[in-house]
């Protein structure tokens, strides 16, 4: 099969001439009293700054979160206009779930190989801390009714048949509508349909910890992670990722009880991805326009795939789907690949996506003849994954994109692999290669 | 030509006030016959049920022409002047078809008189729609109807305050006020004055909203009876008189014109007014002001070179250091100047403390209503700060305001050049080095100058920029520009110890110092020199600034130009005893104790003691001020000033000197350079070579020559 590049090596090819992104923190932390918009607002008017290319230079904004924020439904366009790039700049919102800024990404890399746009900002936004919460369905039945109302007894009488628990509110559940599995959950069925042991997990986190503290401590995350100082007082600043936990163990991992099978799970809080706030921003061009402005990209996009698996099936195995399409596209084989980035939603997933990399059996299924192969430990996460620097939805698959990038010009090496999974059983998969 | 275009829309007669060859309307008699001319053919003309009145320009009215004041010579003359106006109102106010007042943009004094005389009055919602009498500024009252209609019109205490202090209106407080009837979007302005102005011409207007029961009982209760009107009056007078120093006339007049028509009657009102325009505009209060205000006109106009060397296009500022200053800087670069900053600290929390600031000043700005909250944000996304040099390479213009120290700023400027384009301008907020210096080690010294803002810089207008020999025109040229779009009155001077300012400021304070050590009283000096006009003395502003900060000061100019910039030993002595002033909460005065009292323990630093020596108020006042006059004229004879014009504006928006002198040169012609040379020969004969008179001064005298001739 020939590939199908998205782009001409050269020109119309797109290039992430720089990335950023705020500090990757729990929710509830130094970031509390933000909200997405604040964090992408942030990140991208840091970005622009960084870049120092005129803002008329850009030409579209493509941003997204997982969980929209209900004030400003079109955040990419909010986002835009908080950072106060031109009032022109013309923008959509992306949602893909886990891989929003993926999508993102992708997103202004076709438009660029189709010529309708010569450079972007792609990334996404998440803030736990200022979810929204919801009323019940009885409750804004009743509310949407008493607003059509004519007169005050036709008001009242909206309200009439509501019973005491709907009028408590509702927070959103991280649930697959379809199944009404919990991600956690599903990641529990995982582990036990794939015999994923919890050492093996553990051992993932543990990984993920170990890597993600030695890139900090060795200044890997410095050009990466902008401070944020926070306003109104401004008196704190988020400054650092603050999940990474560099004095863990496999013990101290290995006393945490299971979180979604009290009795025989083995997903716990530590070889999960917690519930995070921040932002991640790209600055992506074509080839031939940053050649021009005389920028020097960090690395192209050379292809990409998305792939969905029944969600009650094994909801997160989507990048065991999409990764063998985007090698496909891309022309290679999971051999000329020097690193793969695998965003971390679960131990227990990142496990059962490298045994089906691996597996002729899941080879069989997907009617391929032969499995991708294993990957490396080695050439995996090199500088920590989601586990450990946190995972606020919409921005992980920009920060995944620029730490891949990072990695290979830090070893100077040429391809990488990034994989996304996603809610509803989807899966991303990028091919990423250095100019 | 006709400065009035009609237009018939069926029934209604649109009138546009469109002087012509002129930015903006004002009023003269000539336009004010004209008008008359148009309303009796419109009285006359039976197609004509009503009239809407208008303006063509940006702005509807924004006054009487001040230069046609200043060719008034006498107060018959002025008091005439201001009865025909009055006149012309009084027809419009009893002309029988109804006139609406379609306002967009300034409706000031003169044309805010017009607009009250109307029937009613219609006003856009745009910011740049604002509603005042602000003659007061210019030593005046409102000469033609103002001080009668505007308090029947919304209550006399409501009027005290738009007339005494001159402030304006929006539109949306103009109609809270009762001082317009109705706020709609600019695009249908004149279909609204034309809809209310065809109601009221066949009676199905709807009546104006009725007051609050609140305001009404505060209206019956303080201007309806004789006695809550003398208490009024009485509480207006006491706070005038504590803003004015009793320096200024117009005020007072005001009062006592608007309380005459409130007791006597509009006709009585009316005349009282333009007896007291005539008046007043003769006195040399509203001559210096109106001087100052065509000296402020003339210097927007002024790009700041003498060449043809054009402003740069700004795009983007940075800010090296985010204290006070820098805080400051970038606050009107991007509340004023809507151009993008970027803040760089040394560390996070210095940044922080720099957003802080910014942020501070902007919710100030929304506590006031000035901005709302969206406004705030998109004021606030224009600032971005870092701690290293990333985001300068775009930077047109970046101006430091770290630590006074030239080896640092010499660092700072070599860096800079190294991160940012060729055409990157190097601005320092110095006060003291000499630009010159620091452009001696750059790379690019063309781009070298020197941007002197007043601190604090949201609040002090004055801007000194300061060009070394070597700075490019255009580069000037820029920076006076920014500095405009900042809000900033923009003077340039040559670079030199001290530049102008700081320079004529020195050898008054070091002259108060000497008074001390002679013996004379602390609040006795600041009591003559606030008598003078300034609005602090110079004691006080020692205390403000810094001891400490002042006597560096003083040490440079000393060694630049020698003796008779010595200053006295005793302020070295109390800045090494730990007194700084305010910041220290110890100086000349307490900052203890409520009232500040003078700290009489300063003077057991000083010779003689607790025991103090009586000094007439005229030598307290005529030794400071003496030494201000005369070495402004020298920076004018060196070159430091480009004109005399430029001195008088930064001695009073940068040093608060008595905007009513009009500044040091206007104080000079007013005294006339020939006495202002004998008292200064009269002091160097008693205290020494200090009071030496400039030879630019000596020889005016001998020539009889003046600093502004057209006075």
């Amino acid at each position: 099969m020939a590939p199908q590049l998205i782009g001409q090596p050269g020109t119309s090819r797109a290039v992430v001439v720089k990335g950023l992104r705020t500090p990757f923190v729990k929710a509830g932390g130094v970031f509390g009293s933000l909200t997405s918009l604040d964090l992408g607002a942030a990140v991208v008017r840091e970005l622009v700054e960084r870049a120092d290319i005129d803002p008329a230079e850009i030409d579209q904004i493509v941003f997204g979160q997982a969980i929209p924020t209900l004030l400003a439904p079109s955040i990419a366009r909010e986002v835009g206009l908080a950072s106060a790039l031109p009032r022109g700049l013309e923008a959509h919102t992306v949602s893909r779930a886990c891989a929003t800024s993926i999508q993102a990404f992708t997103d202004v890399a076709s438009a660029m190989a189709l010529g309708v746009s010569q450079a972007a900002i792609a990334g996404g936004t998440e803030s736990m801390s200022d979810v929204p919460i919801f009323t019940s369905r009885p409750l804004s039945r009743a509310l949407v009714k008493a607003s059509r109302a004519k007169t005050l007894p036709e008001r009242l009488r909206a309200f009439a048949g509501l019973k005491p628990k709907d009028i408590v509110p509702v927070p959103p559940a991280i649930a697959e509508y379809s199944t009404g599995l919990t991600m956690g959950e599903s990641a529990e069925k995982m582990a036990k349909e794939n015999h994923i042991s919890r050492t093996w997990q553990d051992e993932i986190a543990l990984a993920s910890h170990q890597r993600a503290a030695a890139a900090w401590k060795t200044g890997v995350f410095d050009a990466q992670v902008m401070h944020v100082p926070v306003p109104p007082a401004y008196t704190s600043t988020g400054t650092t990722d603050d999940i990474v936990r560099p004095d863990t163990s496999l013990e101290a991992l290995a006393k945490l009880r299971p979180v979604f099978d009290r009795a025989h799970g083995s997903v716990t809080a530590g070889n999960s991805s917690p519930l995070t706030d921040g932002a991640a921003a790209l600055l992506v061009m074509r080839e031939d326009r940053a050649k021009a402005l005389g920028l020097q990209p960090l690395g192209a996009l050379r292809a990409f795939a998305y792939a969905a698996t029944d969600p009650g099936d094994q909801l997160l195995q989507g990048p065991a789907y999409a990764a063998p399409l985007a090698l496909d596209r891309a022309g290679m084989t999971l051999k000329d690949i020097d690193l793969v980035e695998m965003h971390e939603a679960f131990a227990a997933q990142v496990a059962s996506n490298l045994q089906a990399f691996s597996s002729p059996e899941f080879a069989r299924k997907l009617g391929r003849p032969a499995p991708l192969g294993e990957v490396d430990p080695e050439r995996l996460n090199v500088h920590g994954g989601s586990i450990a620097l946190g995972h606020p939805f919409g921005a992980t698959g920009a920060r995944i994109v620029m730490q891949a990038l990072d990695a290979l010009a830090r070893r100077d090496k040429s391809t990488a692999l990034c994989t996304v999974c996603a809610a509803g059983g989807l899966g991303a998969a990028l091919i990423l290669e250095r100019v | 030509m006709a400065s009035f275009r009609t237009e018939m829309r069926g029934d209604v007669a649109v009138v546009t006030f469109d002087l012509p060859g002129e930015p903006v309307n004002t009023l003269s008699p000539a336009v004010g016959a004209e008008f008359s001319e148009e309303l009796e053919r419109l009285g006359r003309d039976e197609a004509v049920k009503t009239v809407v009145f208008t303006s063509a320009k940006q702005d509807f009215v924004v006054g009487a022409d001040v230069k046609w004041l200043g060719s008034l010579r006498s107060a018959a003359d002025g008091e005439r002047a201001s009865r025909d106006g009055q006149q012309g109102f009084d027809r419009l106010a009893a002309f029988p078809k109804p006139v609406v007042a379609a306002i967009h943009g300034a409706c000031l004094g003169g044309g805010l008189e017009w607009a009250l005389a109307c029937r009613s009055r219609v006003a856009s919602d745009a910011p740049r729609t604002q509603l005042g009498l602000p003659e007061v500024q210019l030593g005046l009252l409102p000469g033609a109807g103002g001080t009668q209609r505007l308090p029947r019109l919304i209550g006399a205490q409501a009027a005290l305050d738009l007339i005494l202090t001159g402030r304006s209106v929006r539109a949306s407080k103009a109609r809270k006020l009762g001082l317009v009837d109705e706020v709609v979007p600019p695009s249908i302005l004149v279909d609204v004055a034309v809809e209310r102005a065809r109601a009221l011409a066949s009676g199905t207007d709807t009546p104006p909203p009725r007051r609050s029961p609140r305001e009404t009982f505060t209206r019956a209760a303080l201007e309806g009876n004789p006695l809550g009107r003398r208490l009024l009056f009485a509480e207006a007078r006491k706070q005038l008189l504590r803003k004015s120093g009793g320096h200024y006339p117009a005020p007072e007049r005001t009062l006592e014109v608007v309380r005459e028509g409130l007791e006597k009657g509009m006709e009585a009102g009316l005349r009282a007014e333009a007896r007291a325009f005539g008046e007043l505009l003769m006195t040399e209060v509203s001559a210096r002001l109106r001087e100052l205000f065509f000296a402020t006109t003339a210097l927007k106009k002024d790009t700041g070179v003498d060449g043809a060397a054009k402003a740069r296009p700004v795009r983007k500022v940075s800010v090296l250091g985010g204290g006070l200053m820098g805080g400051g800087i970038a606050f009107v670069t991007t509340e004023k100047a809507e151009l993008p900053v970027r803040i760089k600290e040394r560390d996070d929390s210095s940044v922080g403390r720099a957003l802080a600031h910014v942020r501070g000043l902007l919710d100030q700005r929304v506590r006031r209503r000035r901005l709302d909250r969206r406004g705030m944000e998109k004021v606030l996304a224009r600032v971005t700060a870092t701690t290293d040099l990333s985001g300068f390479h775009r930077a047109d213009v970046v101006i430091e305001a770290v630590f006074e120290d030239l080896t640092l700023k010499r660092r700072l400027l070599a860096e800079v050049e190294a991160a940012t384009g060729e055409d990157c301008i190097f601005a320092s907020n110095t006060s003291s080095i000499p630009i010159g210096r620091l452009a001696e080690g750059a790379r690019r010294p063309g781009n070298v100058i020197g941007m002197h803002y007043f601190s604090p810089v949201e609040k002090m207008p004055l801007l000194e920029v300061i060009t070394h020999g070597g700075t490019d025109p255009s580069v000037v040229a820029t920076c006076v520009e920014l500095g405009k779009k900042q809000g900033k009155t923009v003077i340039v001077v040559r670079d030199g110890p001290g530049f102008y300012t700081s320079r004529i400021l020195a050898p008054y304070l070091n002259e108060a110092a000497h008074l001390l050590l002679e013996g004379a009283d602390i609040a006795a000096v600041d009591h003559a020199l606030r008598a003078y006009g300034f609005p602090v003395g110079p004691f006080q502003l020692l205390d403000e600034v810094g001891i400490d900060v002042g006597e560096k000061v003083s040490h440079v100019l000393h060694d630049a130009f020698g003796e008779r910039m010595a200053p006295p030993a005793t302020m070295a002595t109390l800045a090494k005893e730990g007194r700084l002033g305010r910041k220290a909460k110890k100086g000349f005065y307490r900052y203890d104790v409520d009232g500040k009292p003078v700290d009489t323990s300063v003077y057991a630093s000083l010779p003689g003691g607790a025991t103090r020596v009586p000094f007439s108020e005229d030598e307290l006042r005529e030794r400071p001020v003496l030494l201000f006059l005369n070495e402004a004229v020298r920076c004018l004879e060196e070159g430091i000033l480009r004109s005399a014009r430029d001195g008088d504006i930064g001695a009073v928006f940068g040093l608060g000197f008595p905007p009513f002198r009009g500044g040091p040169f206007r104080a000079l012609d007013a005294m006339g350079a020939a006495e202002a040379v004998r008292r200064l020969q009269h002091w160097q004969e008693r205290k020494g070579a200090r009071f030496e008179p400039a030879p630019l001064l000596r020889r005016m005298a001998e020539r009889g020559e003046r600093f502004h001739p057209d006075g």
